[in-house]
């Protein structure tokens, strides 16, 4: 059984209010695993319901968004990001107070790049939040690496044949992002409406930026 | 789910972790709108990583845990019922789990002021070497023996190997190194292709 076929079952979904199922084992070792820890002190459930609301609610692909933005409309930025990250996107508010780095690859004509981490899950969550479970999943983990134009393929991006693939498996506490390529069409849009045009994907390497809407 | 609980008591480095270039796991399977959790269990899981990691255990320490699991548990859990193996497993060796108070959390790692020059530049070739110990490692299975081009220098980071075995005092230069396709996968892969990999210095010898 894939792990996306685990995960699309939800304990909840067979609460119906008369004959509540018991909690799986998963679940009820996760919440004995809380108490335990909160009645000896070590976190407070404040704490974990503040870890989960972050990662819910204030990390994501927005935030990489900002970076991605900033450095098609600021050339000095886009220096300072590629050689060193963690300062820049701190020059925009973000948090870099965690173990890892954040190295930004960028596409440019001729070179496009991805990420992966084959042993197990690294992604630059600082930026991009939580990792989707194909990222984490053995297909993509195994094939990423080996064959990425046919996994580029199956996201529906087809690379030409005549532009290298860069393919970056996250070994270390490196954590690479990829700098996509400012799409064209774009030259009178804010900084803002260019956030607008950044997916999460396009940022793992695996997806290019939104076209912006004709105008007239 | 009782198979998660099987542990393999040996040590293991050649797990089923080590997925680069496998073959047979299928399409990617792409879930559209998904949360950032499937259950509240799996948030709380997460959060406990996040308040326990650095105090209670290492990162090396939890990946390890995670590689130790016999391969179908591996392969059959969903990610958080790993995640939630290695938080309980890490917690009771490190004793945080018995009666009594907790153990004082461990100090955060000390870069050395004083550290070597690398041994390695961005342009040289170096070759991965072959290694298999037992034990924790960061040198995936597809690059060992293989040779290919530093790009760059980092670090200096500690070394998993040591790290993840209670020698938290071993710091080592990463180098990102980018391995041609063909020299990985055989001459049907793309020629103008690269997998850049981050290996620490002694992952590493020198082509000349």
């Amino acid at each position: 059984m894939s792990e996306h076929e685990h995960q699309e079952h939800d304990p909840h979904e067979h609460d119906h209010g008369h004959h509540p199922e018991p909690p799986t084992d998963v679940e009820a070792r996760a919440l004995a695993l809380e108490s335990l820890l909160i009645e000896k002190g070590i976190l407070t459930s404040e704490q974990v319901d503040e870890i989960i609301r972050t990662f819910e609610q204030d990390i994501g692909p927005m935030l990489g968004a900002r970076v991605v933005a900033r450095a098609w409309v600021d050339r000095d930025f886009r220096k300072r990001l590629i050689e060193d990250a963690n300062a820049a996107v701190g020059e925009l508010g973000l948090s870099t107070t965690n173990l890892a780095r954040l190295s930004v690859v960028a596409n440019e004509p001729g070179v496009h790049n991805m990420i992966v981490c084959t042993l197990c899950s690294c992604y630059p969550w600082m930026v991009l939040g939580l990792p989707p479970t194909w990222y984490k999943s053995p297909p993509y983990r195994s094939r990423a690496v080996r064959e990425p134009r046919v996994v580029l393929e199956e996201f529906g991006v087809t690379i030409q044949e005549d532009v290298e693939i860069r393919v970056w498996d996250s070994s270390s506490d490196l954590r690479y992002m990829v700098l996509p390529e400012r799409p064209s069409g774009t030259a009178d849009m804010t900084e803002a409406e260019l956030a607008e045009l950044v997916t999460r994907d396009s940022m793992i390497g695996v997806g290019l930026p939104r076209v912006p809407a004709a105008r007239s | 789910m009782v198979a998660i609980q099987r542990d393999i008591d040996s040590v293991v480095v050649n797990g089923v972790h080590d997925m680069g270039g496998m073959h047979g796991f299928g399409p990617i399977v792409i879930e559209t709108g998904e949360p950032v959790f499937h259950a509240e269990w799996e948030g709380k899981v997460r959060a406990i990583f996040s308040g326990t990691v650095g105090r209670y255990y290492n990162l090396d320490e939890f990946r390890h845990v995670i590689e130790r699991m016999e391969p179908t548990a591996y392969l059959e859990a969903v990610y958080y019922e790993r995640w939630l193996h290695a938080v309980e497993t890490l917690l009771d060796e490190k004793g945080v789990l018995a009666s009594g108070s907790a153990p004082a959390p461990q100090a955060p790692p000390k870069r050395p002021s004083n550290f070597p020059a690398p041994k390695f530049k961005a342009g040289d070739r170096a070759r991965a070497r072959n290694l298999h110990p037992e034990g924790h490692i960061r040198l995936p299975r597809y690059v060992r023996g293989k040779s290919g081009v530093v790009t760059s220098v980092k670090g200096p980071f500690l070394l998993p190997d040591a790290n993840a075995h209670g020698n938290h005092d071993v710091w080592e230069y990463v180098y990102p190194v980018r391995f041609a396709a063909r020299e990985l996968w055989g001459a049907d892969a793309s020629a103008r292709d690269s997998v850049s990999v981050d290996l620490w210095e002694s992952y590493l010898e020198a082509v000349r």
